[in-house]
C-alpha cells in the first residue's frame, strides 16, 4: 500500500511500486485529465505538477513519489468548481482543438507562471517545448497563456 | 433504421435517453400539413443527407424538459463540428444554444452520413442540420397553431415556447408534440431563418466542449471506463508480411497470474484486468517474439529515385494534350514528398462488448457505419447486430488506427464474452502501423510564351492510394490479416486522391496531366488534403518560378493569370496585408495559393522565415487570407486555419517516415520529430466572409498551400530552390 497526496487528499493506492503515476491517476481515482500519449516521456499529455514542478506521470513509479505532493488539472480548479486563471483562460481563448494535448499544456502553463509569473514570449515558448501537439493549436494557446499572465 | 431501432429495444434510443434522465417525445405523423406559402423557398431539393435520411426523427428530438437533440453522423475530432451544428441548430429553432444538446455518430441512433472526411462536416452535416431544425420549427408551429385554430404564420417560437402572436396563448414544445411515437418527413419547401437576422450562426463560438476538456474531464475514447472492463495490448510482428514462430506454450509461462494470452493465427493479444500489468507484460512478451523478413526492397534513402520504377504504367490521363508548338521558355521540377504520418496525440483505442449475440463498439472512428460493414463481414454477422458508436478522439486528420484498435478489441470481445475489452495502442504501434500519408514524387514541366502566358503545362504524378478506409471488405481493417482466416484488402483504395489538385487553377493554353499508381511498400491512407499538399507544392514552386523570371510581383502573377474573382480577392487581400513587410539578410518572405479540390475553398498564403547559417530555418510569421463561402463560426474556422498551416509546416520542415522494406522505424517522437513550441510563428489570418455563398469546409484548404510558401520564402532568403520534402538545407554560409 502506498499513500500518496493528490490535490490534497490523501489516496492510498494498492498498485505495486513500479506502477507509473499515469495508471493509477486514471484506473485507480478516476482523474483522466492526464492523458496517455507515448509512456515514454516524448510528448508531455500526462504532465502533472509534484511539489509545483511539472513531471511526465507515465515514467513516474508511484513508490517514486514519496509525501511529495501530486497536483493534476482536476486539482487546479478550487472545491467549488471554479475553474483556476489558466483553466479559465484557455477556455476563453479556446486552446484547444481536439484537447488531447490540452491538460499537459495547462499543467505546463501553471508550472511555469508560478515560477516566472510574467514571462517574456521565448521563455514560453521554451517552457512549453516539451508538451506536443498534432493540431496546430499552439497559437491559441500562446494567446491563453498571455492572458492567464494579465 | 426503424427497423433497427425495433430490434434493438435494449439498446435503441429511448433508453439512452432514458439513462440522460429525459424522456423522449417524438414527432407525431399528423396528416400532412399544408405551409402557408409565404417567403421564397430557400432551395428546391432537400441536401443530400436529407434525402438519405428524410425522417425528421433521425436528426432532431425535443426531449421531456423541453431541450432539443441533434442527431449528427459525423465525429467530433477537434474540427469543431458539434459547436457548428450546435450554432446552425439553435439558430433555425430560434433557441439558446445551451438548449440544443449534439449528439455524435452512432449507428443506433444518428443518421448515416458515410465518413467525417474530406471537409465535408459542415457542407454535409451542418447544413442537412438546418434544414432539419428549420422544418422542426415550422412543424412545431403548425401543431400549435393547429390546436389553436390559427395559421402558422400567427404564431411563433422562441426558446422552447410557441406563442401566438398575442401573446395570450404559449406552449411549450415537448408538450406540444404530445408523446406520440411516429415520426414526419422533412419535406420541400422549408424556410429558413433569413442570414441577416442570425444570432450565432457567423459569430465566434468556443468549441462545445471547451470546458469538458479544460476541467480534464473523462472525454475521450481512451476515458471510457466500464465495470469489470479487460485491458488489452497486441502483440504484432514489426510489419507486415514477417514471419516468426510463435511458441505459444513458452509464451504461456511467462504470463503473470490473472492475464491471458488471446492467440488467432498471427493475431496475439495479451488480457487482464490490472492495466499496468498487461502492459508490463506485453513489453516482456514483445521482446520474446522473434519475427524475420528477408525483403527489403526499398528504404526511405532511396525512395525516391525507386518510385518511378515501382510505378505502373499510366493508370489516368486527364486533359491529354499538349501542344508542343505553343512553348517558350521552360521551367521544370521533379517534386518529392516522402510518407506523412498522422500522429494523432492518443494513440488508438477501441473498446468492445460480446453478449447474446450483440456487438456494441466504441470507436473514434471516422465512419461508423462503413466500419460496422467491415465488422458485420469480419464476423459475418448481421450488421443489425453490431452498434458502433462514434467517441471523441485525439486530432489525426485522416483515416488514422481509430478502426483497427475497434476491430482489435472486437476480435477480443468475441472471445472474452460478457466483458468489455479495451486495447490502446502503444506510441511504437501507432507509428509503426497506421495508414500513413502516401509518397509521391511529381514531374512538373511548364512553359511561358513571348507575352508572359502560360501556355503549356505537363505533369506526372506517382503515388500510391490516398485512402483505404473501412468498408465492407473486412481486409481494410489490420488486424483482419493476421487472423487464422485470414482477409487481405481487396483493390487499391481511392488513387484518385493522388491528383488532387495536380491541374494548376491558372489560365493554361495547353495542359496535360498523367498519373501513375506506385506501388508502395507501406500502408497508406488518407491524410488531410491528401495528394493535394504534394502537387500545389509542386504547382506553387514552378509559379514562383515563372515570376521571378519575369520579374513580375509573385501576387500580381498570380492575379493576371486567374480568372476566378474569388481567387483573385484573397489574392490582392494578402498583397495589402503584406506589401510593407520588410525582410532582413537571411530572411524571406513567400507566397502561394490554392483552391481546395479545385471546388472548394479558397486560400492565399504568405510565410516569413529566416535561415540560419547552419541551415535551420526559424519561422517568423505567417499570413493567410481564406474564403470558404459563408462561415459558421470564424474561431472555429481560425482555428483549423492556424492548425492546418502549422501542421503542414511541420510535414515541409521536419517530417518523413523511415523504413527498411515495409518495417517503419520511426517508431517514437525522437525518431520522427515534430514541429513544436520554439519554432511556432505569429499569424494573421483573415476570413473573407461570403454569408450568400454555400459554405465550403475549411479543415483543409490551408494545408496544399504551405509548403510552397516556405520554400519559395526560403528562395527569397538564399536563392536556394527547394523540390525535396522535408526542407533540408546544408549550412548555407
Ligand atoms: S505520455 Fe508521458 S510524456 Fe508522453
Ligand atoms: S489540440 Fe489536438 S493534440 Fe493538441
Amino acid at each position: 500500500m502506498i499513500t500518496l497526496r493528490i490535490n490534497g487528499e490523501e489516496l492510498i493506492t494498492s498498485a505495486s511500486p513500479d506502477t507509473p503515476l499515469l495508471y493509477v491517476l486514471r484506473n485507480e481515482f478516476q482523474l483522466f485529465a492526464a492523458k496517455f500519449g507515448c509512456g515514454m516521456g516524448q510528448c508531455g499529455s500526462c504532465a502533472v505538477l509534484i511539489d509545483g514542478e511539472i513531471r511526465y506521470s507515465c515514467l513516474l513509479p508511484v513508490a517514486a513519489i514519496g509525501t511529495k505532493s501530486v497536483r493534476t488539472v482536476e486539482g487546479l480548479s478550487t472545491m467549488e468548481g471554479d475553474l483556476h486563471p489558466v483553466q479559465q483562460a484557455f477556455m476563453e481563448e479556446n486552446a484547444a482543438q481536439c484537447g488531447y494535448c490540452t491538460s499537459g499544456m495547462m499543467i505546463a502553463t501553471v508550472a511555469l507562471l508560478e515560477e516566472i509569473p510574467q514571462p517574456e514570449d521565448e521563455q514560453i515558448q521554451a517552457a512549453l517545448k516539451g508538451q506536443l501537439c498534432r493540431c496546430g493549436s499552439h497559437p491559441r494557446v500562446m494567446k491563453a497563456v498571455k492572458r492567464a499572465i494579465l | 433504421m426503424k427497423d433497427l431501432l425495433k430490434s434493438l429495444p435494449i439498446e435503441g434510443r429511448r433508453s439512452f435517453v432514458k439513462q440522460l434522465g429525459t424522456l423522449m417525445v417524438s414527432f407525431p405523423l399528423t396528416s400532412p400539413i399544408l405551409w402557408p406559402s409565404y417567403g421564397p423557398v430557400q432551395e428546391e431539393k432537400l441536401p443530400r443527407t436529407l434525402q438519405r435520411n428524410p425522417s425528421l426523427g433521425a436528426w432532431l428530438q425535443v426531449t421531456e424538459d423541453n431541450r432539443v437533440q441533434v442527431f449528427t453522423g459525423k465525429i467530433e475530432l477537434g474540427q469543431s463540428i458539434k459547436t457548428v451544428i450546435r450554432q446552425v441548430a439553435a439558430e433555425e429553432l430560434s433557441m439558446e444554444m445551451e438548449q440544443v444538446e449534439v449528439i455524435m455518430a452512432n449507428t443506433a441512433m444518428t443518421p448515416n452520413e458515410g465518413y467525417t472526411a474530406g471537409s465535408g462536416s459542415v457542407k454535409g452535416s451542418a447544413i442537412a442540420v438546418r434544414y432539419a431544425a428549420a422544418f422542426a420549427r415550422m412543424h412545431l408551429c403548425s401543431l400549435a397553431g393547429n390546436q389553436w385554430g390559427l395559421e402558422r404564420k400567427d404564431v411563433h417560437l422562441d426558446n422552447g415556447t410557441i406563442f401566438s402572436k398575442d401573446k395570450k396563448r404559449s406552449i411549450s414544445i415537448a408538450n406540444v408534440l404530445g408523446g406520440q411515437q411516429s415520426e414526419v418527413e422533412v419535406t420541400m419547401p422549408i424556410e429558413l431563418i433569413p442570414k441577416r437576422k442570425y444570432r450565432f450562426v457567423g459569430r465566434p463560438n468556443v468549441s462545445y466542449d471547451i470546458e469538458q476538456i479544460v476541467r480534464g474531464e473523462p472525454y475521450f475514447i481512451q476515458d471510457l471506463v466500464f465495470p469489470q472492463m479487460l485491458h488489452a495490448r497486441i502483440l504484432r510482428p514489426p510489419a507486415p508480411n514477417w514471419n516468426g514462430n510463435i511458441d505459444v506454450a513458452k509464451l504461456k509461462l511467462l504470463l503473470p497470474e490473472g492475464l491471458e494470452l488471446f492467440v488467432d493465427g498471427k493475431m496475439l493479444a495479451i488480457v487482464g484486468a490490472d492495466e499496468y500489468t498487461v502492459v508490463k507484460t506485453h513489453r516482456r512478451l514483445d521482446r520474446e517474439l522473434k519475427w524475420h523478413s528477408d525483403e527489403v526492397s526499398v528504404t526511405d534513402r532511396t525512395l525516391s529515385e525507386k518510385m518511378k520504377e515501382m510505378s505502373t504504367e499510366e493508370v489516368e490521363v486527364i486533359s491529354p494534350t499538349v501542344k508542343e508548338d505553343l512553348a517558350g521558355a521552360t521551367f521544370e521540377g521533379t517534386f518529392f514528398k516522402p510518407y506523412i504520418l498522422h500522429g494523432a496525440m492518443g494513440p488508438a483505442c477501441g473498446v468492445a462488448k460480446f453478449d447474446m449475440d450483440l456487438l456494441e463498439v466504441w470507436t473514434h472512428s471516422q465512419g461508423v457505419f462503413p466500419f460496422r460493414a467491415a465488422l458485420a463481414s469480419l464476423f459475418s454477422m448481421p450488421a443489425e447486430r453490431i452498434i458502433v458508436k462514434g467517441e471523441a478522439g485525439a486530432g489525426c486528420f485522416g483515416h488514422s488506427s481509430a478502426d483497427d484498435a475497434a476491430a482489435d478489441a472486437a476480435i477480443l470481445a468475441h472471445a472474452f464474452r460478457g466483458r468489455h475489452v479495451r486495447v490502446q495502442w502503444t506510441r511504437q504501434q501507432e507509428h509503426q502501423w497506421e495508414a500513413m500519408g502516401s509518397a509521391i514524387k511529381i514531374d512538373v514541366k511548364a512553359t511561358l510564351n513571348d507575352q508572359g502566358e502560360i501556355v503549356t503545362w505537363e505533369s506526372e504524378v506517382r503515388t500510391d492510394s490516398h485512402s483505404t478506409r473501412p468498408n465492407k471488405d473486412p481486409g481494410t481493417l489490420l488486424s483482419a490479416r493476421y487472423l487464422s482466416k485470414p482477409f487481405y484488402m481487396k483493390g487499391k483504395g481511392y488513387i484518385r486522391g493522388g491528383h488532387r489538385n495536380a491541374e494548376p487553377y491558372y489560365r493554361i493554353a495547353s495542359n496535360k496531366l498523367v498519373a501513375h499508381h506506385f506501388q508502395g511498400p507501406l500502408r497508406v491512407s488518407s491524410l488531410r488534403s491528401l495528394g493535394a499538399f504534394a502537387n500545389v507544392f509542386a504547382i506553387e514552386t514552378i509559379i514562383d518560378k515563372m515570376s521571378r523570371y519575369l520579374g513580375e510581383h509573385p501576387i500580381d502573377f498570380r492575379t493576371k493569370r486567374l480568372d476566378d474573382e474569388r481567387a483573385i480577392a484573397v489574392l490582392e487581400r494578402l498583397k495589402e496585408q503584406t506589401i510593407n513587410e520588410k525582410t532582413a539578410e537571411r530572411e524571406g518572405l513567400g507566397y502561394a495559393f490554392g483552391r481546395y479540390k479545385n471546388t472548394d475553398g479558397y486560400c492565399a498564403l504568405a510565410t516569413k522565415l529566416s535561415v540560419s547559417v547552419n541551415g535551420d530555418v526559424t519561422l517568423i510569421k505567417c499570413w493567410a487570407v481564406v474564403d470558404v463561402g459563408e462561415v459558421m463560426n470564424p474561431l472555429g474556422l481560425e482555428m483549423q486555419v492556424e492548425g492546418a498551416i502549422l501542421q503542414a509546416c511541420s510535414w515541409t520542415l521536419k517530417e518523413s517516415v523511415t523504413f527498411e522494406g515495409n518495417a517503419v522505424s520511426c517508431a517514437d517522437w525522437n525518431a520522427y520529430p515534430i514541429l513544436r513550441f520554439g519554432n511556432v510563428p505569429d499569424f494573421d489570418i483573415t476570413i473573407l466572409d461570403q454569408p450568400q455563398e454555400q459554405p465550403l469546409g475549411g479543415g483543409e484548404l490551408a494545408t496544399p498551400p504551405t509548403p510552397a510558401s516556405i520554400t519559395n520564402a526560403i528562395f527569397d532568403a538564399l536563392g536556394l530552390r527547394i523540390y525535396s520534402l522535408p526542407v533540408k538545407i546544408q549550412s548555407h554560409p
